[in-house]
Protein backbone atom coordinates (compact mmCIF):
# COMPACT_ATOMS: atom_id res chain seq x y z
CA UNK A 1 0.00 0.00 0.00
CA UNK A 2 3.02 1.89 -0.12
CA UNK A 3 3.45 4.49 -2.42
CA UNK A 4 6.10 3.47 -4.73
CA UNK A 5 7.65 7.41 -4.93
CA UNK A 6 10.98 6.32 -5.43
CA UNK A 7 10.03 4.51 -9.18
CA UNK A 8 8.70 7.78 -10.38
CA UNK A 9 11.67 9.50 -9.38
CA UNK A 10 13.68 7.88 -11.85
CA UNK A 11 12.47 9.40 -14.44
CA UNK A 12 14.19 9.09 -17.76
CA UNK A 13 15.90 12.21 -19.08
CA UNK A 14 16.57 10.87 -23.23
CA UNK A 15 17.93 13.19 -25.50
CA UNK A 16 20.61 14.31 -22.37
CA UNK A 17 22.42 17.62 -23.45
CA UNK A 18 23.87 20.06 -21.01
CA UNK A 19 20.67 21.88 -20.65
CA UNK A 20 19.03 19.03 -19.03
CA UNK A 21 21.71 17.76 -16.88
CA UNK A 22 21.80 21.45 -15.21
CA UNK A 23 18.26 21.09 -14.72
CA UNK A 24 17.70 24.00 -17.11
CA UNK A 25 14.74 25.67 -19.19
CA UNK A 26 15.32 24.08 -22.83
CA UNK A 27 12.93 23.96 -25.44
CA UNK A 28 14.54 21.15 -27.36
CA UNK A 29 13.90 19.12 -24.21
CA UNK A 30 9.98 20.08 -24.15
CA UNK A 31 9.70 19.88 -27.70
CA UNK A 32 11.10 16.00 -28.08
CA UNK A 33 9.22 15.18 -24.63
CA UNK A 34 5.98 16.92 -24.73
CA UNK A 35 4.14 13.75 -24.95
CA UNK A 36 5.06 12.95 -21.85
CA UNK A 37 2.94 14.73 -20.07
CA UNK A 38 -0.04 13.76 -22.37
CA UNK A 39 -1.62 11.01 -20.33
CA UNK A 40 -1.15 12.80 -17.22
CA UNK A 41 -3.17 15.89 -18.70
CA UNK A 42 -5.97 13.40 -19.95
CA UNK A 43 -6.26 11.85 -16.50
CA UNK A 44 -6.26 15.70 -14.91
CA UNK A 45 -8.98 16.36 -16.93
CA UNK A 46 -11.20 13.59 -16.13
CA UNK A 47 -10.67 13.73 -12.46
CA UNK A 48 -11.65 17.39 -12.54
CA UNK A 49 -14.36 16.83 -14.55
CA UNK A 50 -15.69 13.88 -12.77
CA UNK A 51 -15.33 15.60 -9.38
CA UNK A 52 -16.79 18.38 -10.71
CA UNK A 53 -19.85 16.98 -12.23
CA UNK A 54 -20.47 15.20 -9.04
CA UNK A 55 -20.06 17.81 -6.53
CA UNK A 56 -22.15 19.96 -8.92
CA UNK A 57 -25.18 17.28 -8.37
CA UNK A 58 -24.99 17.14 -5.16
CA UNK A 59 -24.62 20.68 -3.70
CA UNK A 60 -27.52 21.76 -6.87
CA UNK A 61 -29.75 19.31 -5.11
CA UNK A 62 -28.42 20.02 -1.26
CA UNK A 63 -29.00 23.59 -2.18
CA UNK A 64 -32.55 23.33 -3.52
CA UNK A 65 -33.50 21.14 -0.92
CA UNK A 66 -32.17 24.34 1.42
CA UNK A 67 -34.40 26.83 -0.48
CA UNK A 68 -37.87 24.87 0.35
CA UNK A 69 -36.93 23.61 3.98
CA UNK A 70 -35.04 26.63 5.19
CA UNK A 71 -33.82 25.10 8.56
CA UNK A 72 -31.31 22.77 6.66
CA UNK A 73 -29.64 25.19 5.30
CA UNK A 74 -27.54 25.72 8.18
CA UNK A 75 -26.18 22.07 8.91
CA UNK A 76 -25.89 21.74 5.45
CA UNK A 77 -23.31 24.55 5.56
CA UNK A 78 -21.86 23.32 8.41
CA UNK A 79 -21.06 20.00 7.22
CA UNK A 80 -19.50 20.97 3.80
CA UNK A 81 -17.70 23.39 5.83
CA UNK A 82 -15.67 21.21 7.56
CA UNK A 83 -15.63 19.12 4.40
CA UNK A 84 -14.12 22.03 2.36
CA UNK A 85 -11.61 22.66 5.69
CA UNK A 86 -10.22 19.08 5.71
CA UNK A 87 -7.14 19.40 3.26
CA UNK A 88 -7.38 17.61 0.24
CA UNK A 89 -4.09 15.77 0.71
CA UNK A 90 -4.86 14.59 4.02
CA UNK A 91 -8.19 13.26 2.87
CA UNK A 92 -6.76 10.94 0.49
CA UNK A 93 -4.50 9.40 3.32
CA UNK A 94 -7.95 9.39 5.80
CA UNK A 95 -9.57 7.81 2.79
CA UNK A 96 -7.00 5.45 1.73
CA UNK A 97 -7.45 2.54 4.40
CA UNK A 98 -11.27 2.46 3.59
CA UNK A 99 -11.54 3.28 -0.23
CA UNK A 100 -7.83 1.85 -1.34
CA UNK A 101 -5.59 3.54 -4.12
CA UNK A 102 -7.32 4.86 -7.33
CA UNK A 103 -9.09 7.24 -8.81
CA UNK A 104 -12.47 6.77 -6.00
CA UNK A 105 -10.28 7.91 -3.24
CA UNK A 106 -9.42 11.40 -5.39
CA UNK A 107 -13.03 12.16 -6.68
CA UNK A 108 -14.45 11.75 -2.85
CA UNK A 109 -11.67 14.33 -1.45
CA UNK A 110 -12.42 16.55 -5.02
CA UNK A 111 -16.01 16.25 -4.55
CA UNK A 112 -16.40 17.13 -1.24
CA UNK A 113 -13.93 20.06 -1.82
CA UNK A 114 -16.70 22.00 -4.50
CA UNK A 115 -19.53 20.99 -2.19
CA UNK A 116 -19.75 24.12 -0.04
CA UNK A 117 -18.58 26.46 -3.14
CA UNK A 118 -21.73 25.55 -5.17
CA UNK A 119 -24.05 24.58 -2.17
CA UNK A 120 -23.42 28.71 -1.33
CA UNK A 121 -23.32 29.90 -4.77
CA UNK A 122 -26.40 28.52 -5.59
CA UNK A 123 -28.20 29.81 -2.51
CA UNK A 124 -27.09 32.86 -3.03
CA UNK A 125 -28.32 33.15 -6.42
CA UNK A 126 -31.87 32.13 -5.36
CA UNK A 127 -31.99 34.05 -2.49
CA UNK A 128 -31.19 37.52 -4.62
CA UNK A 129 -34.27 36.92 -6.59
CA UNK A 130 -36.51 39.95 -5.93
CA UNK A 131 -39.19 38.97 -4.03
CA UNK A 132 -41.49 41.28 -6.47
CA UNK A 133 -40.81 39.09 -9.57
CA UNK A 134 -41.41 35.85 -7.02
CA UNK A 135 -44.68 37.51 -6.18
CA UNK A 136 -45.88 38.17 -10.02
CA UNK A 137 -44.55 35.35 -11.25
CA UNK A 138 -47.12 33.34 -8.53
CA UNK A 139 -49.34 35.91 -9.60
CA UNK A 140 -49.61 34.70 -13.20
CA UNK A 141 -50.68 31.50 -11.52
CA UNK A 142 -46.99 29.84 -11.40
CA UNK A 143 -47.03 26.58 -8.80
CA UNK A 144 -43.84 26.33 -6.77
CA UNK A 145 -42.08 23.90 -9.16
CA UNK A 146 -42.95 26.16 -12.45
CA UNK A 147 -41.70 29.47 -10.33
CA UNK A 148 -38.45 27.23 -9.35
CA UNK A 149 -37.45 25.99 -12.52
CA UNK A 150 -38.57 28.67 -15.37
CA UNK A 151 -38.05 32.41 -12.62
CA UNK A 152 -35.93 31.44 -9.87
CA UNK A 153 -33.31 29.24 -11.46
CA UNK A 154 -32.73 30.96 -14.28
CA UNK A 155 -32.39 34.30 -12.40
CA UNK A 156 -29.43 32.39 -10.24
CA UNK A 157 -27.68 31.50 -13.42
CA UNK A 158 -24.59 34.13 -13.15
CA UNK A 159 -24.38 32.96 -9.56
CA UNK A 160 -24.59 29.50 -9.86
CA UNK A 161 -21.96 29.57 -12.81
CA UNK A 162 -19.80 31.50 -10.63
CA UNK A 163 -20.08 29.29 -8.45
CA UNK A 164 -19.10 26.32 -10.68
CA UNK A 165 -16.23 28.41 -12.13
CA UNK A 166 -14.79 28.51 -8.70
CA UNK A 167 -14.89 24.99 -7.96
CA UNK A 168 -13.66 24.04 -11.54
CA UNK A 169 -10.36 26.42 -10.94
CA UNK A 170 -10.00 25.23 -7.80
CA UNK A 171 -10.35 21.33 -8.19
CA UNK A 172 -8.07 21.79 -11.31
CA UNK A 173 -5.43 23.08 -8.77
CA UNK A 174 -6.03 20.21 -5.69
CA UNK A 175 -6.03 17.89 -8.69
CA UNK A 176 -2.38 18.00 -8.83
CA UNK A 177 -2.20 16.22 -5.37
CA UNK A 178 -4.21 13.58 -6.61
CA UNK A 179 -1.33 11.36 -7.81
CA UNK A 180 -0.83 10.89 -3.65
CA UNK A 181 -4.46 8.90 -4.17
CA UNK A 182 -2.90 7.14 -7.05
CA UNK A 183 -5.00 8.60 -9.28
CA UNK A 184 -2.21 10.27 -11.88
CA UNK A 185 -2.95 13.58 -13.06
CA UNK A 186 -0.01 16.23 -13.87
CA UNK A 187 1.17 16.62 -10.14
CA UNK A 188 2.98 13.38 -10.54
CA UNK A 189 5.01 14.92 -13.39
CA UNK A 190 5.78 17.74 -11.08
CA UNK A 191 6.31 15.59 -8.20
CA UNK A 192 8.52 13.17 -9.92
CA UNK A 193 11.39 16.03 -10.96
CA UNK A 194 10.92 19.16 -8.90
CA UNK A 195 14.45 20.20 -9.30
CA UNK A 196 14.37 20.47 -13.41
CA UNK A 197 12.90 23.72 -14.39
CA UNK A 198 11.53 22.13 -18.09
CA UNK A 199 9.39 19.60 -16.00
CA UNK A 200 8.35 22.59 -13.65
CA UNK A 201 6.93 24.68 -16.07
CA UNK A 202 5.49 22.29 -18.61
CA UNK A 203 3.69 20.22 -16.16
CA UNK A 204 2.67 23.45 -13.87
CA UNK A 205 1.82 25.57 -17.01
CA UNK A 206 -0.57 22.94 -18.22
CA UNK A 207 -2.30 22.93 -15.11
CA UNK A 208 -2.67 27.12 -15.33
CA UNK A 209 -3.70 26.86 -18.66
CA UNK A 210 -6.47 23.79 -17.74
CA UNK A 211 -7.77 26.01 -15.16
CA UNK A 212 -8.07 29.11 -17.98
CA UNK A 213 -9.62 26.78 -20.96
CA UNK A 214 -12.34 25.43 -18.33
CA UNK A 215 -13.11 28.86 -16.79
CA UNK A 216 -13.54 30.24 -20.13
CA UNK A 217 -15.53 27.37 -21.82
CA UNK A 218 -18.11 28.12 -18.43
CA UNK A 219 -18.05 31.30 -19.25
CA UNK A 220 -18.74 30.76 -22.87
CA UNK A 221 -21.86 28.31 -21.52
CA UNK A 222 -23.24 31.28 -19.28
CA UNK A 223 -23.31 33.15 -22.09
CA UNK A 224 -25.15 31.10 -24.22
CA UNK A 225 -27.62 29.98 -21.79
CA UNK A 226 -28.49 33.77 -20.16
CA UNK A 227 -29.52 35.29 -24.17
CA UNK A 228 -31.21 37.91 -21.96
CA UNK A 229 -28.20 39.56 -19.80
CA UNK A 230 -26.85 40.38 -23.37
CA UNK A 231 -29.63 42.04 -24.58
CA UNK A 232 -29.81 43.90 -21.30
CA UNK A 233 -26.61 45.58 -21.74
CA UNK B 1 2.55 -2.62 8.24
CA UNK B 2 -1.08 -3.20 6.49
CA UNK B 3 -1.86 -5.04 3.37
CA UNK B 4 -5.21 -5.22 3.51
CA UNK B 5 -6.51 -2.14 1.45
CA UNK B 6 -4.66 -2.68 -1.73
CA UNK B 7 -7.63 -3.13 -3.55
CA UNK B 8 -10.36 -0.82 -4.49
CA UNK B 9 -14.18 -0.58 -3.20
CA UNK B 10 -15.96 -1.04 0.33
CA UNK B 11 -14.93 -4.85 0.84
CA UNK B 12 -12.74 -3.22 2.99
CA UNK B 13 -13.11 -5.50 6.43
CA UNK B 14 -13.84 -2.91 9.04
CA UNK B 15 -11.36 -4.57 11.67
CA UNK B 16 -8.79 -3.87 9.47
CA UNK B 17 -9.40 -0.39 9.34
CA UNK B 18 -10.14 0.43 12.72
CA UNK B 19 -6.35 -1.67 13.43
CA UNK B 20 -5.27 0.74 10.74
CA UNK B 21 -6.61 3.89 12.35
CA UNK B 22 -5.26 2.83 15.96
CA UNK B 23 -1.60 2.08 14.50
CA UNK B 24 -1.34 5.84 13.55
CA UNK B 25 -3.08 7.50 16.79
CA UNK B 26 -0.30 4.78 18.74
CA UNK B 27 2.52 6.96 16.33
CA UNK B 28 1.45 10.29 17.38
CA UNK B 29 1.96 9.18 20.95
CA UNK B 30 4.51 6.86 21.40
CA UNK B 31 7.70 7.33 19.43
CA UNK B 32 9.37 4.16 17.62
CA UNK B 33 12.51 3.30 15.71
CA UNK B 34 12.40 4.74 11.83
CA UNK B 35 11.98 2.66 8.81
CA UNK B 36 15.00 3.65 7.31
CA UNK B 37 17.58 3.62 10.24
CA UNK B 38 18.43 6.48 12.17
CA UNK B 39 16.45 8.95 14.77
CA UNK B 40 13.05 7.62 15.95
CA UNK B 41 9.93 8.54 14.88
CA UNK B 42 6.27 9.53 15.80
CA UNK B 43 5.45 10.49 19.26
CA UNK B 44 7.68 13.71 20.33
CA UNK B 45 9.34 13.88 17.05
CA UNK B 46 5.33 14.57 15.90
CA UNK B 47 6.06 17.46 17.68
CA UNK B 48 9.04 18.84 16.52
CA UNK B 49 7.07 18.61 12.90
CA UNK B 50 4.27 19.75 14.69
CA UNK B 51 6.28 22.73 15.78
CA UNK B 52 8.15 23.31 11.87
CA UNK B 53 4.42 23.73 10.59
CA UNK B 54 2.98 26.41 12.95
CA UNK B 55 6.38 28.55 12.48
CA UNK B 56 5.69 28.28 8.49
CA UNK B 57 2.37 28.81 8.85
CA UNK B 58 2.77 31.51 10.84
CA UNK B 59 5.54 32.96 9.08
CA UNK B 60 3.69 32.76 5.99
CA UNK B 61 0.41 34.57 7.20
CA UNK B 62 2.02 36.96 8.47
CA UNK B 63 3.84 38.19 5.31
CA UNK B 64 0.95 37.74 3.59
CA UNK B 65 -1.15 40.17 6.11
CA UNK B 66 1.76 42.49 6.19
CA UNK B 67 1.78 43.06 2.22
CA UNK B 68 -2.31 42.31 1.85
CA UNK B 69 -4.12 44.56 4.65
CA UNK B 70 -2.28 47.49 4.17
CA UNK B 71 -3.01 47.74 0.10
CA UNK B 72 -6.20 46.43 0.33
CA UNK B 73 -7.29 48.85 2.39
CA UNK B 74 -5.52 51.69 0.57
CA UNK B 75 -7.28 49.94 -2.70
CA UNK B 76 -10.51 50.35 -1.13
CA UNK B 77 -10.09 53.44 0.57
CA UNK B 78 -9.33 55.05 -2.97
CA UNK B 79 -11.92 53.03 -4.06
CA UNK B 80 -9.65 51.83 -7.13
CA UNK B 81 -8.19 49.12 -8.55
CA UNK B 82 -10.88 46.99 -8.23
CA UNK B 83 -9.60 45.04 -11.03
CA UNK B 84 -6.96 44.00 -9.97
CA UNK B 85 -8.06 43.11 -6.54
CA UNK B 86 -10.49 40.89 -7.37
CA UNK B 87 -8.51 39.48 -10.55
CA UNK B 88 -5.55 39.04 -8.53
CA UNK B 89 -8.12 35.78 -6.15
CA UNK B 90 -8.92 34.35 -9.50
CA UNK B 91 -5.46 34.06 -10.67
CA UNK B 92 -4.34 32.98 -7.44
CA UNK B 93 -6.79 30.05 -7.60
CA UNK B 94 -5.89 28.80 -10.69
CA UNK B 95 -2.27 28.51 -9.86
CA UNK B 96 -1.69 24.64 -7.68
CA UNK B 97 0.23 24.92 -5.30
CA UNK B 98 2.29 22.29 -5.82
CA UNK B 99 2.92 23.79 -8.76
CA UNK B 100 4.03 26.79 -7.31
CA UNK B 101 6.38 25.48 -4.60
CA UNK B 102 8.35 23.24 -7.29
CA UNK B 103 8.44 26.15 -9.06
CA UNK B 104 10.35 27.65 -6.38
CA UNK B 105 12.12 24.99 -5.79
CA UNK B 106 13.35 25.21 -9.59
CA UNK B 107 14.75 28.73 -9.68
CA UNK B 108 15.09 29.73 -6.24
CA UNK B 109 16.18 26.26 -5.05
CA UNK B 110 15.26 24.78 -1.45
CA UNK B 111 14.43 26.87 2.29
CA UNK B 112 12.51 28.01 4.97
CA UNK B 113 12.94 31.31 3.20
CA UNK B 114 11.81 30.55 -0.28
CA UNK B 115 8.98 28.15 1.31
CA UNK B 116 7.30 31.12 3.29
CA UNK B 117 7.81 33.19 -0.13
CA UNK B 118 5.40 30.55 -1.82
CA UNK B 119 3.24 30.04 0.59
CA UNK B 120 2.69 33.95 1.28
CA UNK B 121 1.73 34.13 -2.69
CA UNK B 122 -1.08 31.87 -2.05
CA UNK B 123 -2.01 33.57 1.00
CA UNK B 124 -1.90 37.28 -0.21
CA UNK B 125 -5.16 36.49 -2.84
CA UNK B 126 -7.79 36.15 -0.56
CA UNK B 127 -6.99 38.47 1.89
CA UNK B 128 -6.55 41.54 -0.51
CA UNK B 129 -9.37 40.55 -2.39
CA UNK B 130 -11.69 40.81 1.14
CA UNK B 131 -9.95 43.72 2.71
CA UNK B 132 -10.32 45.55 -0.90
CA UNK B 133 -14.03 44.25 -1.12
CA UNK B 134 -15.05 44.82 2.89
CA UNK B 135 -13.53 48.70 2.72
CA UNK B 136 -15.07 49.18 -0.75
CA UNK B 137 -18.40 48.23 0.82
CA UNK B 138 -18.79 50.44 3.65
CA UNK B 139 -21.67 52.52 3.24
CA UNK B 140 -20.93 55.85 1.51
CA UNK B 141 -23.28 58.13 3.92
CA UNK B 142 -20.71 56.69 6.90
CA UNK B 143 -17.49 58.19 5.26
CA UNK B 144 -19.30 61.46 4.15
CA UNK B 145 -20.65 61.67 7.93
CA UNK B 146 -16.90 61.16 8.95
CA UNK B 147 -15.14 63.91 6.64
CA UNK B 148 -18.12 65.98 7.98
CA UNK B 149 -17.26 65.57 11.73
CA UNK B 150 -13.77 66.97 10.40
CA UNK B 151 -11.38 63.20 10.40
CA UNK B 152 -8.52 62.63 7.84
CA UNK B 153 -7.97 60.35 5.49
CA UNK B 154 -5.88 57.87 7.96
CA UNK B 155 -8.63 58.63 10.78
CA UNK B 156 -11.77 57.53 8.61
CA UNK B 157 -9.67 54.73 7.53
CA UNK B 158 -8.58 53.55 10.92
CA UNK B 159 -11.93 54.58 12.88
CA UNK B 160 -14.65 54.08 10.39
CA UNK B 161 -13.33 51.42 7.26
CA UNK B 162 -11.23 49.59 9.10
CA UNK B 163 -13.83 48.62 12.04
CA UNK B 164 -16.30 48.36 9.29
CA UNK B 165 -14.17 45.99 7.37
CA UNK B 166 -12.93 43.76 10.00
CA UNK B 167 -15.31 40.66 9.45
CA UNK B 168 -14.48 40.78 5.83
CA UNK B 169 -10.55 40.82 6.30
CA UNK B 170 -10.86 38.25 9.35
CA UNK B 171 -12.75 35.84 6.47
CA UNK B 172 -9.91 36.50 4.47
CA UNK B 173 -7.55 35.68 6.28
CA UNK B 174 -8.94 32.81 7.95
CA UNK B 175 -9.53 31.10 4.29
CA UNK B 176 -5.69 31.73 3.88
CA UNK B 177 -4.27 30.02 7.25
CA UNK B 178 -6.80 27.25 6.66
CA UNK B 179 -4.90 27.36 2.98
CA UNK B 180 -1.53 27.41 3.90
CA UNK B 181 -1.62 24.78 6.61
CA UNK B 182 -2.72 23.00 3.87
CA UNK B 183 -0.05 23.66 2.05
CA UNK B 184 2.64 23.54 4.15
CA UNK B 185 1.99 19.80 4.04
CA UNK B 186 4.16 19.47 0.73
CA UNK B 187 6.61 21.85 2.07
CA UNK B 188 9.34 18.56 2.69
CA UNK B 189 9.52 18.79 -1.06
CA UNK B 190 11.41 21.78 -0.40
CA UNK B 191 13.96 21.26 2.17
CA UNK B 192 11.14 22.27 5.30
CA UNK B 193 10.44 19.59 7.58
CA UNK B 194 7.02 19.48 8.62
CA UNK B 195 4.04 16.96 9.04
CA UNK B 196 4.36 16.53 5.67
CA UNK B 197 7.13 14.77 5.92
CA UNK B 198 5.80 11.58 6.55
CA UNK B 199 3.16 11.18 3.56
CA UNK B 200 5.80 12.16 1.50
CA UNK B 201 8.99 10.22 2.66
CA UNK B 202 6.25 7.13 3.40
CA UNK B 203 9.91 5.10 3.30
CA UNK B 204 10.86 6.36 6.59
CA UNK B 205 7.52 6.40 8.62
CA UNK B 206 5.83 3.65 7.54
CA UNK B 207 2.09 3.85 6.50
CA UNK B 208 0.89 4.03 9.93
CA UNK B 209 2.96 7.71 10.14
CA UNK B 210 1.71 8.95 6.96
CA UNK B 211 -1.52 8.12 8.26
CA UNK B 212 -1.03 9.71 11.24
CA UNK B 213 0.27 12.67 9.94
CA UNK B 214 -2.62 13.09 8.03
CA UNK B 215 -5.36 12.95 11.28
CA UNK B 216 -2.76 15.83 12.57
CA UNK B 217 -2.72 17.61 9.91
CA UNK B 218 -6.80 17.75 9.38
CA UNK B 219 -6.84 18.59 12.81
CA UNK B 220 -5.04 21.22 12.53
CA UNK B 221 -6.70 22.58 9.73
CA UNK B 222 -10.31 22.40 11.57
CA UNK B 223 -8.72 23.98 14.72
CA UNK B 224 -7.34 26.42 12.96
CA UNK B 225 -11.22 27.41 10.97
CA UNK B 226 -12.82 27.28 14.38
CA UNK B 227 -10.19 29.46 16.32
CA UNK B 228 -10.08 32.21 13.39
CA UNK B 229 -14.26 31.93 12.51
CA UNK B 230 -14.35 32.49 16.78
CA UNK B 231 -11.65 35.63 16.34
CA UNK B 232 -14.08 36.70 13.38
CA UNK B 233 -16.74 37.32 15.26
CA UNK B 234 -15.44 38.54 18.59
CA UNK B 235 -13.71 41.79 16.07
CA UNK B 236 -17.26 42.41 14.97
CA UNK B 237 -18.97 45.60 15.97
CA UNK B 238 -21.62 45.04 17.58
CA UNK B 239 -23.31 47.41 15.20
CA UNK B 240 -23.11 44.75 12.16
CA UNK B 241 -23.78 41.93 14.34
CA UNK B 242 -27.59 42.83 13.98
CA UNK B 243 -27.50 41.89 10.83
CA UNK B 244 -26.72 38.38 10.81
CA UNK B 245 -30.03 37.73 9.70
CA UNK B 246 -30.03 36.85 5.64
CA UNK B 247 -32.37 39.67 4.53
CA UNK B 248 -33.89 42.92 5.80
CA UNK B 249 -37.14 41.46 6.49
CA UNK B 250 -35.48 38.54 8.60
CA UNK B 251 -33.58 40.88 10.54
CA UNK B 252 -36.65 43.28 11.01
CA UNK B 253 -40.03 41.68 11.75
CA UNK B 254 -41.29 43.93 8.63
CA UNK B 255 -45.03 43.00 7.71
CA UNK B 256 -44.80 40.52 4.86
CA UNK B 257 -47.34 42.41 2.31
CA UNK B 258 -45.72 45.84 1.60
CA UNK B 259 -49.31 46.99 0.41
CA UNK B 260 -52.18 46.27 2.81
CA UNK B 261 -54.96 45.42 1.29
CA UNK B 262 -57.34 48.40 2.22
CA UNK B 263 -61.27 48.21 2.65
Amino acid sequence: MSVPLAQVQLRDRSGDTGCVSNNGFCPDWIADNYQRYQDPLIEHIVLTLISVAIGFAIAFSLALLAHRRRWLAGPIVQVTGILYTLPSLAVFFLLLPLTGRGRTTAVIALVSYTLLIIFRNVRTGLDNVPAETRDAARGVGLTDRQLLWRVELPLALPEIMAGLRIATTTTVGLATLAFFAGAGGLGGEIFADVNFKSNVVVAGGLCVLLAAALDLLILLAQRLATPWARAAR
Amino acid sequence: MISGATGSGFGVPLAGVVSEFSDAIEFIFRSRESRAGGADVGGSQMLDLLGEHLQLTLAASLVACLVSIPLGLWLGHIRRGSFVAISVSNVGRAVPSLALIAFFVAYLGVGFTNVTVALALLAIPPILTNTYVGVAQVDRDSVDAARGMGMSGLQIVRRVELPLALPLIFGGVKTSVVNVVATATIAPLAGVVTLGDPIINVSTYGDEGRLAAAIVVAALAVAAELSLSALQRAVTPTGLKLGSGRTLRERFPFPKRRVEATP
